[in-house]
């Protein structure tokens, strides 16, 4: 790919792909190791006429994205863990409400105030599930600087077509380390806009009616058409509802939505996996000290490969299943208790040939730790 | 306009109980709207949750009903993003002050030019009739058997003394001077705060020896009185009504222009 050349940061790059993407409203409170991400908004944005607000707190954040995401704007927030406990309920709203944002996590070690400042993977399922209620979600993940700048472009499509918030999960190594990134001249990589009704002023538009395809076109907030957004269970003119048949009918396109279409918003790397006997599925930092296992052994002429994912949510299991069949054995690398490994497991039919290695000690997880755990399941010993 | 034109009759009846004070606020705000002449598609309004956040459903303007205490902080987003619009936010006492309290000071600190209604019935109704944090010692409430020990906020102090730059207290039965506060506060270029005290006969009411509605309609006729008046020296637990703050600030948007400004001269000096 041709672009302007820089040398950048995870946080930076994420920046970079989400302007790429057309953002122009951020809110946001300090929280290491995500707080790069404000400093440099609070510089570019204003200079494209965007708009920064650093609010009181991560909960008003959450809340004022999805009230600036209802006047037309293309709209971020970003936190680390505590961070993004406080914005489940907002994030809720918006998944309820079906608004389009997009949420980064940078990851850093939890419970609580955790391990601030190093990494962990440890919000994988809270991403899934810290918001109350049934929901689907999307969240995407990335190990290279020039893929968090073209998955945070993929976030802002996604939350675009699929009207959700989608949380882009990165850890405090890919956030703050530096790489190579190539940022190419803007329509190389597409971005998806605002889907807006092309009802007429006057004339009844529902505003939660969604067409055959499921998608539901939009009225910003101060256009012509004027209409209710509520949290509560709401129905097509978004007023809220007490009918069963209406909640029911809710309850299953919010979660239909996102999951009848996971084949297509699932993205992944597959890395030598053709004769893999040893496979190896890991994401974010952890992905690149798998890939090094996967280099190191096929030069000795061991067969491994590596299934990276990039999107998290919805879990890709038909990808997972396929590769994992003709695989012996399968080692899902990742920073934290086995959050992807239990997903993992639901997804193949022989959860007993997969195995965990997983590094919780705040440093990111090594190539020989991964050697360990192949050896030891091999009997190879320690 | 008249007034049943800025109604989306579709979804009447409303839930508010017999002899509440929401209704006349609704009134009293439509009838501000009207004379202030705003075209209904530039009104946003943004509400939390309570008997009180419930108005926005009914009324055809963008609305947006979002989660308990936060309102102050998605209307902010509308409102920065989109400055053109009128940005009024319906709130309950316990919405603003208690869960909401967070976003309440700050909203005012930051003067972004909106409008708060905190209709103020000094009790969480929707849930059934718990203490807020504006009922006052020796309330009787549904988690109050005992009598309240829990001290009371005075909003227009609150909100005053967090920087908001038009602040005033009515009641539903001062319905002209109310509609005249919440006209002014509308028409403010800043963060106005409008305190309407209004009855809640089924909670407040009820557990508190007030009957009727008319006899809560009777007590804020009796307990209220202008700032300033002579019957405060005698009885200083008589609330006062009127306005406590109208001066001009910058305004937040107006704030951020100037950084617009700013950073335009930083990239424009720059590529020179």
């Amino acid at each position: 790919m041709e672009g302007k050349i820089r040398f950048v940061q995870g946080n930076e790059a994420c920046i970079e792909g989400a302007l790429y993407a057309g953002l122009n409203f951020f809110a946001g409170y300090p929280i290491t190791p995500s707080t790069e991400l404000a400093e440099h908004l609070s510089v570019r944005l204003p200079q494209i006429g965007g708009k920064f607000i650093q609010m009181e707190d991560e909960i008003a954040s959450m809340a004022a994205i999805i009230g600036a995401s209802l006047t037309g704007c293309k709209t971020m927030t970003a936190t680390s863990g505590p961070g993004f406990s406080l914005k489940q309920e907002a994030l809720g709203f918006a998944v309820m409400s079906e608004i389009p944002c997009v949420i980064v996590n940078v990851q850093r070690g939890g419970p609580s105030t955790g391990n601030p400042t190093h990494v962990s993977q440890g919000d994988v399922q809270q991403a899934k599930w810290g918001t109350h209620g049934d929901h689907a979600i999307v969240a995407v993940t990335a190990s290279t600087i020039q893929d968090v700048f073209e998955m945070t472009i993929e976030a802002y499509n996604i939350a675009e077509t699929y009207r959700t918030p989608v949380i882009i999960l990165l850890d405090e190594v890919v956030g703050h380390m530096r790489e190579k990134l190539i940022i190419p001249e803007q329509g190389v990589i597409p971005t998806i806009g605002r889907l807006r009704t092309a009802v007429k002023p006057g004339v009844d538009y529902h505003p939660y009616f969604p067409r055959e395809d499921g998608r539901l076109p939009m009225s910003d907030f101060g256009d012509k058409h004027r209409y209710n957004v509520t949290g509560l269970f709401h129905d097509m003119w978004g007023f809220p509802t007490g009918k069963p048949e209406e909640i029911h009918k809710l309850m299953r396109h919010l979660v239909d939505k996102i999951d009848s279409y996971a084949n297509k918003i699932c993205k992944y790397k597959e890395f030598y996996l053709e004769d893999a006997e040893t496979v190896l599925i890991s994401y974010g930092a952890s992905a690149r000290t798998a890939l090094e296992v996967v280099h190191y052994s096929r030069k000795r002429g061991r067969k491994a490969g590596l299934l990276e994912l990039q999107t998290i949510w919805p879990f890709p299991q038909q990808i997972v299943r396929e590769v994992c069949a003709p695989a012996k054995r399968v080692v899902v690398v990742e920073m934290n208790m086995g959050q992807v490994l239990q997903e993992v497991k639901a997804s193949v039919n022989n959860p007993n040939k997969i195995f965990l290695c997983n590094r919780i000690d705040g440093t990111l997880i090594t190539a020989e730790d991964v050697k360990q755990v192949i050896r030891t399941i091999q009997g190879k010993g320690v | 306009m008249p007034v049943k034109d800025y109604i989306r009759k579709r979804f009447f009846p409303h839930i508010w109980c017999p002899g509440c004070g929401h209704g006349i606020v609704m009134q009293g705000l439509l009838n501000a709207i009207e004379e202030l002449e705003i075209q209904k598609n530039n009104i946003a309004m943004v509400s939390g949750i309570g008997c009180s956040s419930r108005i926005v459903g009914y009324l055809d303007f963008h609305t947006l009903h979002t989660l308990h205490g936060r309102a102050l902080a998605f209307a902010s987003g509308v409102k920065f993003s989109k400055p053109s619009l009128k940005v009024i936010v319906p709130m309950g006492d316990g919405d603003a002050t208690a869960i909401g309290g967070n976003h309440f000071i700050h909203a005012c600190r930051r003067n972004i030019d909106m409008t708060a209604i905190v209709m103020n019935n000094r009790i969480y109704g929707m849930t059934g009739g718990q203490f807020s944090p504006l009922s006052d010692v020796g309330i009787y409430a549904t988690t109050a058997q005992y009598g309240n020990i829990d001290h009371a906020f005075d909003i227009a102090k609150l909100a005053k003394g967090s920087g908001a730059t038009y602040v005033a207290r009515s009641t539903t039965y001062h319905v002209t001077e109310m509609r005249k506060y919440i006209k002014q506060a509308i028409a403010h270029k800043g963060f106005s705060v409008v305190e309407i005290l209004t009855p809640c006969p089924t909670y407040f009411g009820r557990k508190n020896n007030m009957k009727s509605a008319v006899e809560m309609m009777e007590f804020l006729k009796n307990n209220t009185v202008p700032i300033g008046s002579k019957a405060m020296e005698e009885n200083p637990k008589l609330v006062e009504r009127g306005v406590f703050v109208n001066e001009p600030k910058t305004e937040y948007c107006d704030g951020y222009d100037k950084i617009l400004e700013k950073a335009y001269i930083a990239v424009k000096g720059a590529q020179s």
